[in-house]
């Protein structure tokens, strides 16, 4: 099995790490770099617990080799509170019980700053179609779509 | 719903806290099995069978064992050496850990990869090579009835035919007899499909066995850790684990609904392995080995006839169900229960007689069956007494609102003991269809269901009003292979007036360390921000068994109300002490002891906590804590009414739920906010079934429905906003009043939606649909009727 070098920054932290070339870049990060706030929850790019973004866009990070991440830039959950301050997208699930066993949390909350990077102040419907790659068992989704109503209001006001 | 008695800051029961375990999750800090990493740790995959039946003829590791990393091959026969290649299933059944004869469904472990890395050990299971001769295979549980079916479990010596039991309720004479004076019967084949329960988190385990001390500590997804651990040292006792050098520690899961209450072979291998190494070993199955060879749920054929009188009144119920089970009985139902807690089939109606029988069969499938987020089969009882109930009232051309209303047990009559023998605890269930029919403006949606009708468009409204059982269990009945069903909870509170609390249940995301901090609150007026919760690791938490069928808070929730009115009555002798009284003349409100009529003079709860460990009266034991095991008297009764209303697309078949209003009662409420999120996520796992989920097989016992691709778990696009009210009708019997609640939704919410696909054909002559109500399903009915467009 060949090995690569590959460049990545993470959460704006830059790491060079050796990887053999079918290395997922789950695996990396979850494995290599002990970021274990990325879940798996399939093998097939459908649940979304994996989910990542990638230069700002959500991808599913079961499904991407490590090697592709060459020069990306790259945020999981660990990177979005800032100066001890929770990212609106997390202060709003929680406020609005928009999770339960915490499994799928981190994909969704993910997912939902990605959508509200590019619109600030999305539907009902809207919301629903951008978190429908991501699976939830627990809460029957209505609490996480007022929490992504909630989060918009609060990034809209700041 | 009273007012809470706490403030904001003690925030007893009432208020609608914010979860105290929420911020490690949405930092991604939460700690799930796949998470631990242990020096040394190895891990494990499995080779699994590609035939559904098939004798092994020869396994050849060798060439697996060639790849660098590979450290070993476990098969069957390694286990057998230490007579661990079976092991019993929670009914007293067997299983196979692996194989050394045959295997007996698709997917089933074969061998086991030990290696040094995930990648290397999947590339060893690509490597071992085993030689199958493929057998008969059995998958119509129909078929395995007969008396030519070949006898599936050759392993049991006397056995001679495929049936697993025959359990039956109530009393056939009568019931029969009830049925011939009827003036109508109705009668309905229903087939509740296998499903899966999916929890977004898959199995695994971290198994660590140190050489040194002799001692296995086991992290795990359970959901019964310490049940897990007696089983643990019964069944490998004679190799050496002994119960006091086991550790079973159940961390963060990611979602259980029952499928977690099993032990899988998986770990069995996982813990062997680690022993015979000596090295931490990590198994984690995949989404797909998840979803075939996990337990499964449903897979029940059932034949359901009502009778009644012309005017409506229901007068008997008779019901004879095949439960398929696959290979083997590996229900994880109560031991004395082999059907479950079917017989709450009467439902919320008052049903003179009723008789149910059920046949456990064995076919060429998974073993099972699990709940799916249910109290053993309630599920299936519900669909069926729900579902039939429909098919009267079309019968009678009544409204379906109606026939309920008619049948429901009167609210006077509780407690009231039902046919099949259960006493049901309390219930109003008039008021809360009428709140539903309210909420969901029931006349004016009839109306316009009728209008479109007019227009050639296809709307439907369908009920469910259905009565729950959980909360198990008494121990006089309920046991898991011996043990009962108690729960437990153990409180210390600290000097500086701060409680520990731990709880022999494990949450998997109800929110335990929210809402059983906020019971300690309530009942002793510390502050549930300061009521540490801690469950799931035997070696701290009393024994306890575990979270499934809705019963943490009507056992461990009841537990840990008890343990702090016992901390509370020596806080009242040291009161007492400190304000110079007799206990008699104390009196409590939340936080504080005061003397009757001398409100000034009073203890707070945190004054007694430090009075405790510092000026304890002589002739006390210092120290503030207590431990209880709650055994219930009996079980808790939720109950409720949904309205769902769906819109059939003429050209597709597609079933749109457009509203679902959910009114749940479950007594006395914890945590408003949690009640309605566990309302919400059933309701999610009750649209599933109904509109989406199977996992079904071909006639060679190849499973489709495998992989989340054909699998289909609700996104956000499916589900609707669920629009939830309350009424409250306490338990009598519970400490606080409270019944159980997170499977309610689950438990109700299919019928209400096949009563509502049903109702929208029914002026076609449409009387019942098959679940999953598929795209497919419905086009195929429309085109029959001449409806597709």
């Amino acid at each position: 099995m060949s090995r690569h070098d590959v460049q990545l920054t993470v959460n704006g932290v830059s790491h060079r790490v050796q990887v053999e070339s079918r290395l997922l870049l789950v695996h990396l990060l979850r494995e290599n770099l002990r970021l274990t706030g990325t879940h798996i929850g399939c093998d097939t790019t459908h649940c979304g617990a994996c989910t990542v973004l990638i230069d700002g866009e959500p991808v599913k990070s079961c499904t991407v080799l490590a090697v592709q991440a060459e020069g990306a830039e790259i945020t999981t959950v660990e990177g979005l509170e800032q100066n001890g301050k929770l990212h609106p997208v997390q202060e709003a699930f929680w406020e609005k019980h928009g999770l339960q066993c915490g499994y799928c949390t981190p994909g969704m909350i993910l997912t939902s700053c990605a959508l509200l990077a590019r619109d600030k102040d999305p539907s009902e419907a809207q919301i629903r179609e951008a978190i429908s790659g991501n699976l939830c068992r627990c809460t029957g989704y209505s609490n996480i779509v007022k929490a992504i109503q909630s989060a918009a209001e609060r990034l809209r006001q700041q | 719903m009273s007012e809470p008695r706490t403030s904001p800051e003690v925030c007893g029961m009432g208020h609608s806290m914010k979860r105290k375990e929420d911020p490690r999750f949405i930092r991604g800090r939460g700690n799930y099995v796949d998470d631990i990493q242990l020096p040394g740790m190895l891990h494990m995959d499995i080779v699994r069978s590609p035939f559904a039946h098939a004798k092994i003829k020869s396994i050849n590791a060798e060439k697996a064992l060639k790849i660098p990393g590979v450290l070993a091959v476990i098969t069957g026969e390694t286990l057998a050496k230490y007579n661990l290649h079976w092991m019993p299933t929670l009914m007293s059944d067997t299983q196979m850990v692996l194989p050394t004869e045959k295997v007996m469904y698709q997917a089933q472990e074969v061998a086991a990869v030990i290696a040094t890395d995930r990648y290397v050990a999947a590339d060893g299971v690509e490597a071992v090579e085993v030689d199958y001769e493929p057998l008969p295979v059995v998958v119509d549980p129909f078929k395995a009835l007969a008396p030519s079916a070949p006898v599936l479990r050759t392993d049991k010596k006397d056995k001679k035919d495929n049936r697993i039991f025959h359990w039956e309720a109530g009393d056939r004479a009568a019931t029969d007899k009830a049925f011939a004076d009827a003036d109508v019967v109705v009668a309905q084949d229903m087939y509740l499909p296998r499903i899966h329960v999916a929890s977004i988190e898959t199995c695994g385990c971290v198994a660590d066995f140190d050489r040194v001390t002799g001692k296995l500590t086991v992290y795990m997804t359970t959901q019964a850790p310490h049940a897990v651990r007696t089983v643990f040292a019964l069944v490998a006792g004679h190799v050496g684990l002994s119960e006091e050098k086991i550790r079973i520690v159940s961390p963060d899961i990611g979602g259980g609904f029952g499928g977690k209450v099993p032990i899988y072979p998986g770990y069995v291998i996982a813990v062997a392995a680690s022993v015979v190494i000596g090295k931490p070993v990590k198994w984690v199955e995949d989404r797909m080995e998840n979803l075939q060879a996990d337990s499964f749920a449903r897979d029940y054929w059932i034949h359901a006839e009502l009778a009644a009188k012309k005017d409506g009144t229901m007068t008997a119920l008779r019901i004879k169900t095949v439960a398929d089970h696959g290979y083997a009985d590996a229900a994880a139902n109560p031991s004395k229960f082999p059907a479950g807690l079917f017989s709450i089939c009467t439902g919320s109606y008052a049903l003179q007689h009723a008789f149910a029988e059920v046949d456990g069969v064995y076919t060429n499938k998974p073993p099972g069956g699990i709940a799916y987020r249910c109290s053993f089969r309630v599920t299936e009882a519900v669909h069926c007494i729900e579902r039939i109930t429909d098919v009267l009232a079309q019968e009678l051309k009544m409204d379906p609102a109606e026939l309920r209303m008619k049948n429901f047990i009167p609210p006077a009559s509780f407690p009231y003991k039902s046919a099949l023998g259960w006493e049901y605890d309390s219930g109003n269930y008039p008021a809360a269809l009428r709140k539903a029919m309210d909420m969901v403006g029931y006349e004016a949606l009839r109306k316009e269901q009728a209008e479109k009708r007019a227009r050639g468009e296809l709307m439907g409204i369908g009920i469910s009003s259905f009565t729950e059982i959980v909360g198990a269990g008494p121990s006089k009945q309920f046991d898991i292979l011996g043990l009962k069903m108690f729960d437990s909870c153990e409180i210390r509170v600290h000097p500086t007036g701060k409680a520990l609390a731990r709880f022999g249940t494990k949450s998997q995301g109800q929110g335990h360390e929210t809402t059983y901090a906020q019971i300690v609150a309530e009942e002793l007026g510390i502050p549930a921000a300061h009521v540490q919760v801690e469950e799931g690791d035997t070696d701290t938490a009393p024994y306890g068994l575990g979270t499934y069928a809705s019963r943490s808070t009507p056992t461990a929730g009841a537990a840990g109300a008890l343990a702090a009115r016992k901390v509370r009555e020596k806080a009242k002798k040291i009161a007492a002490h400190l304000l110079e009284c007799s206990p008699d003349d104390l009196v409590w409100e939340p936080g504080k002891f005061s003397v009757k009529g001398a409100p000034s003079r009073s203890k707070t709860i945190q004054e007694i906590a430090l009075a405790a460990y510092t000026n304890h009266p002589q002739g006390m034991e210092a120290g503030l804590e207590a431990t209880s095991y709650y055994d219930p008297p009996n079980l808790t009764f939720p109950f409720g009414s949904y309205i769902a209303v769906v819109d059939i697309d003429r050209g597709t078949g597609q079933v749109k739920v457009r509203r679902f209003v959910a009114v749940d009662d479950c007594g006395n409420i914890i945590n408003p906010m949690i009640v309605d999120g566990q309302i919400h996520g059933g309701l999610a796992m009750g649209l599933a079934p109904a509109l989406l989920e199977e996992i079904s097989y071909d006639d060679d016992g190849n499973i489709t429905g495998g992989s989340f691709m054909d699998y289909l778990v609700p996104t956000a696009m499916e589900t609707p906003n669920w629009e939830t009210g309350k009424t409250v009708t306490p338990s009598p019997h519970h400490p606080f009043g409270a019944k159980g609640v997170g499977e309610s939704a689950t438990v109700g919410a299919p019928p209400a939606i096949v009563n509502a696909v049903v109702d929208a054909l029914a002026h076609v002559g449409v009387r019942h649909v098959e679940i999953p109500v598929t795209p497919e399903r419905v086009w195929r009915l429309l085109k029959e009727k001449g409806l597709a467009e």
